[in-house]
């Protein structure tokens, strides 16, 4: 009936391509490809790829310095790549960085003073609010248990319940 | 018995009141590593002369404002005169030009004014990073023996200049 059948198809598939084509390639960012970076290891690559993803960029506070395209996240990876070059151990590196911006370039920060807030905070709230439902729990059991029926009230019950199984019966 | 009912209201003003500390926060302004610490080394070229050198040394023997700027930076246009203020007080100014070029930042001083003593060009923005810069413009105060006493991000507003840099300098001109 149609002259050219395949040819929908074809279009709709080409449309999700060009549809799923961008998506892959931001869902994985690796450096931009504007300044690429050299290493004469696998093992510095891997620990440039690992650094560039926990250290923080502090123009732009919630990317780290591989999602961030401020100037400064540029110049930042520049200068681990090269102290990685230089044969740089990681920490060194992190030390470097912490010397110069704070503890917040970390995008899993150490445990000190200003930080207890921030590790202990969550598995207090945790806490307060598992103790809260607690008691809540407790004294609504008391609450049923202080709920016993007197004498004459038992009495009640037993005929209107006896009543209901005969009327059954 | 009565006054369990109100607990949800406490908590609600007590949540009220956190939020409202929280926005007050100003998120950039992070507590630097920096002060307390000796001020990084640095030789860069000068700015006006680039066959002149600027280094940190050349900052010591009288307490000074190192202010890092950029002519593409707004902000360091509305906190020009800031420095020439600053500078008309007696207190040496000095520039480190971030990641900028030389006649962009020629341009903006012939326009703006020039309050600096000397201003080291840090094209690549290395000594910036030495500084821990990230939001210019930044404004360290330096103590005669180059010790960064006073860390300022972000404009230096009048109220700065009189509650924090003058009386700061004042006492850091009375130190050994």
């Amino acid at each position: 009936m149609r002259p050219y059948p395949f040819i929908l198809p074809l279009l709709c598939l080409g449309a999700l391509a060009l549809l799923i084509a961008p998506g892959s390639l931001l869902a994985n960012p690796t450096a931009p490809p504007s300044e690429p970076m050299t290493f004469e290891t696998e093992d510095q690559e891997v620990r440039y790829q690992r650094l560039i993803r926990e250290l923080r960029c502090t123009v732009c506070q919630n990317q780290n310095l591989i999602e961030s395209n401020a100037p400064l996240a540029n110049d930042l990876r520049r200068q681990i790549s090269l102290m990685i070059r230089d044969g740089a151990e990681s920490q060194e590196i992190v030390d470097y960085m912490v010397a110069r911006y704070g503890d917040f370039v970390l995008f899993r920060p150490p445990m000190n003073a200003t930080t207890y807030l921030l590790w202990f905070g969550p598995v207090a709230m945790l806490l307060i609010g598992l103790s809260a439902l607690g008691m809540i729990l407790y004294r609504r059991r008391s609450q049923i248990g202080a709920g016993d029926l007197s004498e004459e009230e038992q009495e009640r019950l037993r005929r209107l319940l006896g009543e209901g199984d005969g009327g059954k019966a | 018995m009565k006054l369990r009912f109100l607990i949800p209201l406490f908590a609600f003003f007590a949540l009220v009141g956190v939020l409202w500390i929280g926005l007050s926060l100003d998120p950039r302004a992070l507590p630097s590593p920096l002060v307390g610490k000796e001020a990084p080394d640095f030789d860069l070229p000068q700015l006006r002369d680039p066959d002149t050198r600027f280094a940190r040394a050349d900052m010591l023997g009288k307490p000074a404002l190192f202010n890092v700027w950029a002519s593409w930076c707004v902000t360091c246009r509305h906190e020009h005169p800031m420095l020439a203020q600053l500078s008309n007080n007696g207190v040496p100014v000095y520039g480190l030009n971030y990641k900028d070029t030389r006649s962009d930042a020629l341009r903006f001083l012939a326009r703006y004014g020039d309050p600096y003593q000397a201003i080291a060009f840090d094209e690549a923005g290395m000594v910036g990073i030495d500084y821990g810069v990230y939001a210019t413009p930044e404004s360290f105060l330096i103590d005669r023996h180059g010790m960064i006493r006073f860390k300022h991000i972000g404009m230096i507003t009048p109220e700065i200049i009189e509650n924090k840099i003058l009386p700061l300098y004042r006492q850091l001109e009375a130190e050994s």
